[in-house]
């Protein structure tokens, strides 16, 4: 086997640039996967994060029925319990307990359907970022009577400013209409102009007034430590709470679920695509060392190399070519998701585009490592597979005709 | 007792609706120490006969007989197996492994049969030195000269005692000189080992020093003499 190794290993090397050529490729198609893989984690990671960050959280309990019909009176059965339970979880960082109201915003410059989200902004701040991605105005700072935090889209389309005058449409216990005015004290922009135009936050003491809820609350956010404690959380409070309808993320928010199965299925398949048009460039590549050496592969059958030592040696030829080409091709991969994922890949020109998706203008690449991992296995695989055509071809010769060509 | 022994062996090819009778119905034998020169033009067989003798080419009909065993019934991994400890090739291109040094070349074959890597080494630079290659024992066949080759070659086809040398036009691509030292060195193990060597050959330098010569046409013996 060391002579083989030996005879496999210095044959690459006969035609270096061929095999330069067949090495770059690789090196090259493996760069091109993992960045694109990088990149789309990546973009799907901070659609998520931005969306828990934004307003999500990891976990939210309401009403059973309340996300399919948001009635006012829909206020959640088992506060107390769910306060308790959260109390004894360590990896719950911090809860918030919310009243929602839906309405319209007003103002001269139009009117447009929201969700007005009553907080309690000090315990907010643990919870969410919005008082971090402030753009104008202060965070439940300044106003005593009805201060509104709204979205930079929604401001936009209503002409609002700080200290703008936005009346609410909203629908109050008794179920009827009734309006109320608030001034803008902040506006806010995360990387999702959705719901930058359809949320607004107001103080949960102000709406209690407005809506004559006076007690119980329709939402609890839950935020895990880690993000990766969700499922675990979940089931702990799914089996505690009963009558209150717990939900993960993903099922509050099915769509970044959903994203987030596909795109890692696109990616491998997108992989897949890389080391298929990979797997066509070695065989191209083995099968031309091989019919180039058609009179040397007959010498060695004539005077007695059997058939499973030649097959080997086209395999370990081929096996040699990935491993040299496979680690380079990590290494640089590494190295350039690494440098974006700390400096972001800046996509300002499609910004608007990105918003719309929840993310924002840069690009951070994120790939874990099991994914180095899987794709130096598939890659080597491929290689082992792709050298089954030409090594069948080699065996196929017959020490005659391979001598006297 | 004859090494090898052929009965009736016929081989014929198809070119397109063509029937190419490349052997008709040969019969011979050699024995051990031979020194036979297979002669004859282009298209007269020699070649054919050759590879019928080494395994290399299944005959149409008839028999190769080699220490008692009828290598026509064996398959083609059990003629591999039987070429790798019975027979040693010597072709006209050398065809050397190019990326191995000489001695590398001359044990890969003692390789391929299991011998231990000490007793490689040695035989190897033995027979090297035997054909006059002992200090180019490192040396890969694109720095040596056609006549170096083509003792290499013979080295390799030595190193796995085999009981018979076939030698394909071995001087064909060789000047007088690397010719003659050739032949000298094939001459004594010969003599000296009593190593069988069967060529094929147009050339009158190899006609002149063989001990028995066999004239082919058109596939069959035409004489047979005895120097």
């Amino acid at each position: 086997m060391k002579t083989l190794i030996k005879i496999a290993w210095r044959n690459i090397w006969r035609n270096k640039l061929r095999s330069s050529v067949v090495i770059l490729s690789i090196i090259l198609g493996i760069w091109a996967g993992l960045f694109i893989m990088a990149m789309t984690l990546g973009l799907n990671e901070q659609r998520i994060n931005g969306a828990i960050d934004t307003y999500l959280s990891h976990i939210q309990i309401h009403h059973p029925g309340y996300l399919d019909d948001p009635n006012i009176k829909s206020t959640l059965s088992e506060v107390d319990k769910l306060e308790q339970v959260a109390g004894s979880i360590p990896e719950i960082k911090a809860y918030e307990k919310r009243i929602l109201a839906t309405g319209m915003a007003n103002s001269a410059g139009g009117a447009y359907g929201v969700q007005i989200i009553g907080i309690n902004p000090v315990n907010e701040r643990n919870l969410t970022s919005i008082h971090q991605q402030l753009t104008e105005g202060s965070y439940f700072q300044k106003y005593k009577k009805n201060p509104v935090i709204i979205g930079k889209k929604l401001a936009d389309k209503l002409h609002l400013k700080v200290r703008s005058k936005l009346v609410a449409s909203i629908q109050n216990i008794n179920n009827d209409i009734i309006t109320s005015s608030f001034r803008v004290e902040g506006i806010f922009q995360t990387n999702n102009s959705v719901f930058d135009e359809s949320s607004i936050f107001v103080r949960e003491g102000d709406l209690r007034k407005i809506t004559g809820l006076m007690a119980g609350y329709h939402e609890v956010a839950i935020r895990c430590k880690s993000i990766d404690q969700t499922d675990a959380v979940l089931a702990r409070l799914q089996s505690e709470i009963t009558r209150d309808k717990v939900e993960g993320w993903k099922d509050i928010a099915p769509e970044l679920g959903y994203a987030q199965e596909m795109m890692s299925s696109m990616i491998y398949l997108f992989m897949g695509i890389v080391l298929l048009a990979l797997a066509f460039s070695i065989i191209n590549t083995m099968l031309m060392a091989v019919l180039e050496r058609k009179k040397e592969l007959g010498m060695l059958m004539a005077i007695g190399m059997n058939k499973w030592r030649i097959f080997s040696m086209i395999t370990l030829e081929t096996l040699f070519i990935a491993m040299i080409a496979t680690p380079i091709g990590m290494l640089l991969s590494w190295g350039v998701i690494a440098y974006f994922q700390r400096h972001g890949i800046d996509l300002s020109m499609v910004a608007e585009g990105l918003s719309s998706l929840g993310v924002g203008s840069k690009i951070y690449t994120f790939l874990p490592t099991k994914e180095y991992w899987i794709i130096t296995l598939m890659t080597l695989v491929v290689a082992f597979l792709s050298s089954l055509f030409p090594a069948r071809r080699a065996l196929k010769l017959r020490p005659t005709e391979a001598i006297s060509t | 007792m004859a090494v090898i022994t052929t009965k009736e062996i016929t081989k014929i090819y198809r070119q397109g609706d063509i029937e190419v009778h490349a052997l008709n119905g040969v019969s011979i034998q050699f024995e051990k120490g031979e020194f036979t020169a297979i002669v004859g033009p282009s298209g007269s067989g020699k070649t054919t006969l050759l590879n019928a003798i080494g395994g290399l080419d299944t005959p149409t009909s008839g028999s190769v007989v080699i220490d008692g065993q009828d290598i026509t019934r064996l398959n083609s991994n059990e003629l591999i197996d039987f070429r790798l400890n019975n027979i040693g090739f010597v072709f006209q291109a050398y065809n050397l492994i190019p990326v191995l040094t000489a001695e590398e070349n001359v044990s890969f074959i003692m390789l391929l049969q299991g011998v231990p890597a000490s007793k490689r080494k040695q035989r190897a630079c033995r027979l090297l030195e035997e054909v006059g290659l002992s200090e180019q024992l490192s040396r890969r066949p694109a720095q040596l000269s056609g006549g170096q080759q083509q003792r290499v070659a013979v080295a390799r086809a030595l190193a796995s005692k085999p009981k018979f040398v076939l030698a394909d036009e071995p001087t064909a691509n060789l000047d007088s000189k690397s010719t003659g030292n050739l032949l000298d060195i094939m001459a004594k193990l010969s003599q000296e080992e009593g190593m069988t060597f069967i060529f094929s050959t147009h050339d009158q330098r190899v006609i002149d020093r063989a001990k028995r010569i066999i004239t082919l046409e058109d596939g069959k013996i035409i004489s047979d003499v005895t120097v």
